[in-house]
């Protein structure tokens, strides 16, 4: 009775906790699912029984107020995972609690109930309504919630203006630019006001220097409204750009989880090693996490602790320390060149 | 020669036997139950023969407007509704409207429910479609003679002739355009919440109607191709011209009343199909299946 409470209680502070999620498609999942917890591999399944499997055991926590990543190629089942989490898809086996409720023993209308409440989604190839105008799409999600017009046209005026586009609210979506759609598809789940948005490969239509805006104007968002953001991505570097936390999906099943810095530093296995090898460390990497930690003479220059590699590596031509600082301008510790190339150095297994 | 495997003689006396048993003891309690619909086509033909020639000519014209913004629908509607007065044909012409538009009403208000039943479950698509295939094709003398000795001769039998015939189009275009809604856009607006109410109105039928009205513009064609034969047994109208000018041999009157059909359709066509355009234009579609 104890352990339960306890486990309840650790929980209830998760904003999203998946237990051991499994998802099998196709007319007999269970007899694939008990192929697989047999400990068949997900290529094995396929040929023997020909289901395929979408998830495979996945178990996640995700705690308030993070941007969380899912971050896989195509066919590693992340659109698969985010649908799990409003049940647009319903898991083969497994156990997922938002909010401290178990999301698969809702009935229909209060699953209904909770995709109106409690999570918003914003989606890669938008799912505008195109018959509706810009405002109509924003205020969509509060009048399906039941909100009288003036109140919900209000509120959407207020994001489509926090988002950029004021100006469009009587606009039609095909009038605007995919960036412009993509912006009203986060205005409509932000005018929803949810503690959880859900946001598969929001960005991955998008031109990078847009997508890149639009990366941005999320941190921002996220930091204001201190939202709890689950995003896909297939994109490695948008993944250390904007996460919090990351995990990284491979045949649908979690290879890593943890800290961007984590992945990269210490990729669990070759697949993870492969996607680290192409990306940008210097600037995926955070000063902090490599600085010699405590208290030491005041160097001459100094960083915020939030600065990246690349933004030391000019200090160095100067000067042999360069001291991190926090908010509040006491040092919190120091790096020199060495540290910063040793990060900087493609991870050999064995070395270092 | 085909062997004669089973006698058929039978089957038939038990479905004629059956028929005049129906039309016997059934035949009144049907002919009330299909009072509405004659009770819809009377008010329709009474209000479009009442009304003056000239405002049906404005009311129709100020439609074609409507349906285009351009002047050049206006004109053809406006031509086409002079020559069916010059020639003498105004009240047929109003009396074959009639027809087709109550029969169209009565298909729409029949067609789209089943359209909508149908987009949502295989097995009733599966039990429709071929009942569908087989309102088209049936030639339609073999379901007029026994409408008419269910309901006598006269309008109701034409009517139900004429709904039956162009009814199917209406739902197969419905069940399609349901179900060729995107994906993507049905998949959010189940994210948000909605429940099957809310999607069907405020996202499937909306996005659906520029193929719904493309099957409305199907049924008021083919209800146009009834009238002949719906004047067979007392439809009255265009069709009856036609009728009378082949038995007579008065090759003219059978001409410029066959004429009369061809430009009731035409005006019916051009104005549901320009509005049906008009529509996809303001949804987006337009660019997407041109």
């Amino acid at each position: 009775m104890n352990a339960i409470d306890i486990q309840a209680d650790t929980r209830s502070d998760l904003a999203i906790a998946m237990r051991g999620v499994t998802k099998i498609f196709g007319e007999k999942p269970q007899e694939a699912l008990a192929l697989l917890q047999s400990g068949r591999s997900k290529a094995e399944v396929q040929a023997e029984t020909n289901h395929v499997v979408g998830l495979d055991n996945v178990s996640l926590d995700i705690a308030r107020g993070q941007i969380f990543v899912v971050m896989g190629l195509s066919g590693s089942g992340k659109s698969t995972l985010i649908r799990h989490v409003n049940r647009l898809i319903e898991p083969t086996a497994g156990e997922i609690v938002v909010n401290g409720t178990d999301v698969l023993k809702m009935s229909l209308d209060e699953l209904r109930i909770y995709r109106r409440t409690q999570v918003a989604m914003v989606f890669q190839k938008f799912g505008l309504l195109p018959h509706r105008s810009v405002i109509d799409n924003v205020a969509y999600g509060l009048e399906v919630r039941g909100v009288g017009r003036q109140e919900r046209l209000t509120e959407a005026a207020k994001w489509i203006e926090t988002v950029g586009l004021a100006g469009y609210e009587q606009s039609q979506p095909r009038q605007l630019s995919g960036g412009q759609q993509q912006r009203v598809g986060l205005a409509r789940a932000l005018a929803l006001d949810t503690d959880i948005i859900l946001m598969d490969e929001a960005f991955s239509a998008l031109d990078p220097l847009i997508r890149s805006g639009m990366q941005d104007q999320l941190i921002d968002l996220q930091k204001s409204l201190g939202k709890t953001i689950l995003f896909i991505t297939h994109d490695f570097d948008e993944a250390l750009k904007i996460g919090d936390r990351i995990a990284v999906l491979k045949d649908g099943a979690v290879q890593q989880e943890g800290k961007p810095e984590d992945i990269v530093l210490r990729p669990a296995n070759e697949h993870i090693e492969e996607f680290v090898r192409e990306v940008n460390k210097a600037r995926a990497i955070h000063v902090r996490s490599i600085m010699e930690k405590g208290e030491h003479e005041l160097c001459e220059q100094a960083v915020s602790k939030d600065a990246r590699c690349e933004d030391v590596l000019p200090l160095f031509a100067e000067h042999q320390w360069v001291g991190v600082v926090d908010e509040s301008g006491h040092q919190i510790g120091r790096v020199t060149a060495k540290q910063v190339i040793k990060a900087l150095a493609r991870y050999t297994p064995g070395v270092g | 020669m085909f062997p004669e495997l089973i006698d058929t003689r039978p089957l038939r006396r038990a479905i004629d036997d059956g028929l005049n048993w129906v039309v016997r003891n059934w035949g009144d309690e049907f002919e009330a139950a299909a009072y509405p619909l004659l009770m819809l086509l009377k008010a329709i033909e009474d209000l479009l023969i009442a009304t003056p020639w000239w405002l049906i000519m404005a009311i129709l014209v100020g439609i074609a407007w409507l349906a285009t913004r351009n002047w050049k629908l206006p004109v053809v509607v406006l031509v086409s509704l002079l020559f069916l007065g010059m020639m003498d044909l105004w009240k047929d012409a109003m009396t074959t409207m009639a027809l087709m538009i109550a029969a169209t009403i009565t298909a729409i208000v029949i067609s789209i429910p089943v359209g909508v039943w149908m987009s949502r479950s295989l097995t009733v698509r599966n039990v429709i479609t071929p009942v569908l295939d087989l309102m088209q094709t049936l030639p339609s003398f073999v379901y007029l003679i026994p409408t008419v000795m269910i309901f006598g001769p006269g309008k109701i039998p034409a009517l139900i002739a004429t709904i039956v015939y162009a009814a199917p189009p209406l739902v197969r275009l419905t069940d399609l355009g349901l179900r060729s809604v995107d994906p993507a856009v049905m998949e959010a607006s189940r994210a948000f919440g909605t429940n099957p109410r809310q999607r069907l109105l405020g996202v499937q039928i909306p996005l659906a109607l520029p193929t719904i009205l493309a099957g409305i513009n199907q049924t008021t064609m083919m209800a146009l191709a009834m009238v002949v034969i719906a004047s067979m047994i007392g439809a009255g109208g265009l069709g009856y011209q036609v009728l009378q000018g082949i038995g007579r041999l008065e090759v003219s009157r059978g001409l410029f009343a066959g004429l009369g059909i061809v430009v009731l359709a035409i005006i019916f066509d051009r104005i549901t199909q320009s509005f049906g355009k008009q529509l996809q234009g303001r949804i987006g579609l337009a660019e997407a299946r041109s």
